[in-house]
């Protein structure tokens, strides 16, 4: 962190009014939303080491049929912090970091609207995080009802099942925060001339993204104060005794959860959407196209949340509706991917480590999307509900899926964050081992699954071990390419070493981020960006 | 254990396992997976015939679709690259393609729902049942009430018989590890079974993969599904909504059997029921007791309090606890009504069995209260 302060005094040491805090200030207090979006970066990949650690605890416990290295209750709470940590703690706040960096830069804007509430939803998360994690450390030890925390089965947890949901509601109020600043930001601030519909794709994506955060974050909290009001308060919302209805819970958490899992995604279909055309050197195929599809996504996301739910006991009726809704997401899906590709054609393609990623991305993602598309099949659903199938699913669409965009994204734009190119064949080597060792790790849970080996299972018949075995195997792997992509292409990036960076690396990128020095002034766009900086960007 | 013993047995682990995975596959489990199973299982029902043909039909168009996607993407990586003097094209919008490649995908998507609807009525469809049988799940085992039909009026418990030992890898793991329980669900072939599930606590789902049924049991709520086996033999399922510590310990083991085998079990299981009901004027010795009660604790209690009364984590010791050596009435009052995580066994255990494996609890270990607990006691604690 101070390295990075170090990069940035050093360009701006002719500049000293510029206002810029210095030392711990700088960010405890920090109002920039450079400074701010480090911070969220840092934040999530911190997350994404601790969930991770415990997405390898649980793999070695499933090293082998029976018990060996904890109890299932230990077990089940990391599966459930594994979930939590990841989802809440890692994905968003990285894509968030993501929107702080690059949208004010992306649309000619000095900084994002709200800069003191931007501090506060950042100081938020840590604050947020160290609560959830210590509930490890109290009696009964943290939640063990997975990361649905389906009711009545919290009503059975211990304390630590109330600073998780304290730490939800602190969650959600960040994330609420950061989409309110990202709504206006992106509403209010654009350059002269940079009408909607010529705004980079990242901007549209995160624009939508916010509007779903708004939406369902505060449906997540009433469900959440439910169940805390269910277990202290004598409440009976989700506890047939008192003639409430645990099913109810489950439609709540859905109607926040599915378009949850769009706020994971959108962003990523993003960065996509800025790395094919800069490394294709073509203009994105069918932009209106892309706007559309991911609004009408994001409008889908609304009505399909039963899908989740199909083993629950549906009338006929709501199964048949769920499972065409679900199905209509596809269309919208193909239309992006058919657009990527199509950009594709016929370009003049080079294959820099963000591009990689990119292609990588859209490769596995649609392989998620294809199991999505049969998961959506009610019938076949009911085979393979709660089975390691939808594990295999829904870790293609968010580790292949928005991980992969966020590596690519920050290969794509990591010499404008630090002034110096990530190393090319590192980046080349992280990308092999991730796309490896997550193929060994995830496919052959689509055979457990259909086999019916059920998720969240501490142990199994030994006629799954095999499978089990590699999948453990290949998690180490992709662990170990983690901690490769922090100490040999992160922190040499940030510490300077390696080779400067120009201020537009990439020949074929559009966007006003380009038309910055790199790594980017403490502030950027004090004044509109000029005529000269829109024709460079491209608008 | 301190953190350097973990350490080093997990490295111990890790190097055994490799030698010993392959010897460790068994055979394929009858009536559940096969080794390395790579599909859904064989088809018992007509209902999962159906559902793996939509598998197969989805497999085979999203194979079309991903030769079709990929194949001209990596056509493009391969052809259009700038290292091969590729110049871009200036195209970025084309109308008509957009809607074509808007309708074709809703037309097939429109293909894929019209055969899965047909399946989802079928699915639906629990009128007309031969036999009803009412499953209850509870934390950790599966409770089946004959309700009606032939057979109406029986009712067992059924719970993992696999051993603590094996678990903890203190015992060879059978073939079956796992998927085996003491009572199986009987069914006879043929006939229409209609389930209904509901659970005393949490929320559980029955499901027999080879039937082509999941169902959620939801605690306070009747929910319900069907099921009609064409095919005699034993069908395995474990239970498949998250429901705490033990959750991979409650499988569900289906026995179909010909029509005159089933009618054979009921009249045995019948009889069994008329002299297995307790008389409660009856007094056992303490060795009986304890007898009985043993049985009751293996299947009921040893899951959460150990095999060895010690406890483990949240669930208190039975083995020197004050309430297992004091009075008899605290004993009997939190195994009647429950207290937190302990559920109310009234109503699950008969009376007899609650009698016998409190005899047990304070007959063993360290516990040496001498105490013969008869059913009237329980009968009569349960009325106050």
């Amino acid at each position: 962190m101070s390295t990075v302060s170090t990069t940035h005094d050093h360009a701006h040491n002719h500049a000293h009014d510029d206002h810029t805090p210095h030392g711990w200030r700088r960010w405890l207090f920090a109002t920039n939303h450079k400074d701010i979006g480090t911070m969220y970066l840092i934040f999530s990949f911190i997350s994404l080491l601790a969930g991770g650690l415990m997405a390898l605890g649980i793999r070695l416990e499933l090293f082998q049929p029976g018990l060996q290295f904890f109890r299932p209750e230990f077990f089940n709470q990391l599966t459930t912090m594994h979930g939590l940590v990841m989802v809440f703690g890692a994905i968003m706040p990285a894509f968030v970091g993501f929107a702080n960096w690059m949208v004010p830069l992306q649309i000619g804007a000095s900084d994002m609207a709200f800069a003191r509430m931007n501090n506060f939803s950042f100081w938020i998360l840590p604050v947020a995080a160290t609560l959830l994690l210590s509930s490890f450390l109290v009696p009964g030890g943290a939640p063990a009802g997975g990361w649905t925390i389906y009711a009545p089965l919290t009503s059975q947890m211990g304390p630590g099942m109330d600073m998780a949901i304290f730490s939800l509601h602190l969650l959600g109020a960040s994330s609420i925060m950061g989409s309110i600043n990202i709504i206006v930001t992106i509403l209010n601030m654009r350059a002269p001339g940079l009408t909607l519909m010529k705004m980079p794709m990242f901007c549209w994506t995160w624009l939508i993204t916010a509007y779903l955060l708004i939406a369902v974050m505060p449906v997540l909290a009433g469900a959440i104060t439910m169940v805390l009001t269910d277990r202290h308060f004598g409440t009976s919302f989700f506890s047939a005794v008192g003639g409430g209805d645990p099913i109810m819970f489950q439609h709540i958490f859905w109607f926040f959860g599915h378009p949850e899992v769009y706020i994971m995604i959108l962003p990523a279909f993003g960065i996509i959407s800025e790395i094919v055309p800069a490394f294709s050197r073509k203009t994105l195929f069918g932009y209106s196209s892309m706007v559309y599809a991911t609004a009408s996504i994001a409008i889908l996301s609304f009505i399909v949340w039963a899908h989740h739910m199909f083993a629950t006991g549906m009338p006929v009726t709501g199964q048949l509706f769920f499972m065409y809704a679900t199905m209509l997401i596809a269309v919208p899906t193909g239309v992006k991917i058919f657009n990527w590709v199509a950009t594709m054609w016929k370009g003049s393609m080079t294959f820099e480590t963000p591009m990689l990623w990119a292609i990588g991305f859209i490769f596995v993602f649609t392989m998620g999307g294809f199991t999505g598309l049969i998961l959506a099949m009610a019938p076949i659903d009911i085979g393979v509900q709660d089975t390691y199938y939808v594990v295999a699913h829904f870790h293609y669409v968010l580790v292949a899926g928005s991980l992969f965009a966020m590596f690519a994204g920050f290969y794509y734009w990591c010499p404008k964050w630090t002034g110096y190119m990530a190393n090319e064949t590192r980046g080349k080597i992280h990308f092999w081992a991730s796309m490896i060792f997550f193929n060994i790790t995830f496919f052959p849970m689509h055979f457990l699954g259909l086999a019916g080996m059920p998720r969240r299972y501490a142990d199994y018949p030994t006629q799954f071990a095999d499978f089990n075995m590699i999948a453990s195997i290949g998690a180490l792997g992709f662990g170990l390419a983690q901690v490769y992509f922090l100490l040999f292409v992160v922190l040499p990036a940030y510490s300077g070493k390696g080779e400067k960076a120009p201020m537009k690396p990439w020949d074929g990128a559009k966007g006003l981020e380009w038309t910055v020095p790199s790594p980017a002034p403490h502030h950027t766009f004090e004044t509109p960006p000029s005529a000269e900086q829109m024709r460079e960007a491209g608008i | 254990m301190n953190l350097f013993g973990k350490v080093t047995r997990a490295s111990l682990y890790l190097v055994a396992a490799f030698g010993t995975a392959l010897a460790h596959a068994t055979e394929n489990m009858p009536g559940g997976p096969a080794v390395n199973q790579l599909n859904f299982a064989a088809p018992a029902t007509k209902i999962m015939q159906e559902i793996h043909w939509l598998h197969w039909m989805m497999l085979v168009i999203c194979a079309l679709i991903f030769v079709g996607v990929f194949g001209v993407m990596f056509y493009s990586i391969l052809k259009h690259r700038k290292s091969l003097g590729h110049k871009s094209a200036s195209f970025h919008e084309s109308t008509t393609v957009e809607i074509i490649w808007t309708v074709i995908p809703l037309l097939i998507v429109i293909g894929m729902a019209l055969p899965a609807t047909k399946t989802v009525v079928a699915m639906k469809d629990t009128t007309n049942s031969d036999i009803t049988i009412k499953t209850t799940g509870y934390q950790w085992k599966w409770g089946y009430d004959y309700i009606k039909g032939e057979g109406e009026g029986i009712s067992f418990l059924s719970t993992l018989s696999t051993s603590r030992e094996a678990i903890n890898n203190l015992a060879p793991k059978s073939n079956t590890y796992l998927m085996e329980v003491d009572n199986e669900m009987v069914v006879p072939v043929g006939k229409k079974i209609r389930l209904i599930t509901t659970a005393n606590d949490v929320i559980h789902a029955w499901t027999i993969p080879a039937f082509g049924v999941k169902q959620d049991a939801i605690p306070g709520f009747v929910r319900d599904t069907w099921f009609r086996a064409d095919k005699i033999g034993t069908f395995r399922g474990q239970c498949s909504e998250l429901c705490g510590a033990e959750h991979a310990f409650m499988p569900i083991v289906v026995k179909v059997v010909s029509q005159e085998d089933y009618s054979a079990w009921v009249a045995q299981k019948k009889k069994e029921m008329g002299a297995g009901g307790d008389d409660p004027s009856k007094v056992y010795t303490l060795e009986e007791q304890k007898e009985r009660g043993a049985k009751v604790y293996a299947a009921n209690c040893a899951a959460c309090h150990q095999p060895n009364g010690k406890g483990a984590g949240a669930f208190p010791a039975l083995d020197g606890s004050k309430v297992v050596n004091g009075p008899k009435a605290g004993q009997f009052n939190i195994l009647l009504n429950g207290k937190n995580a302990m559920p109310k066994w009234a109503g699950v255990l008969s009376d007899g069995d609650i009698a016998a494996v409190i005899t047990y609890t304070r007959n063993s270990w360290g516990n040496k209260t001498g105490e013969v607990i008869q059913t009237q006691e329980i009968i009569t604690a349960r009325g106050q």
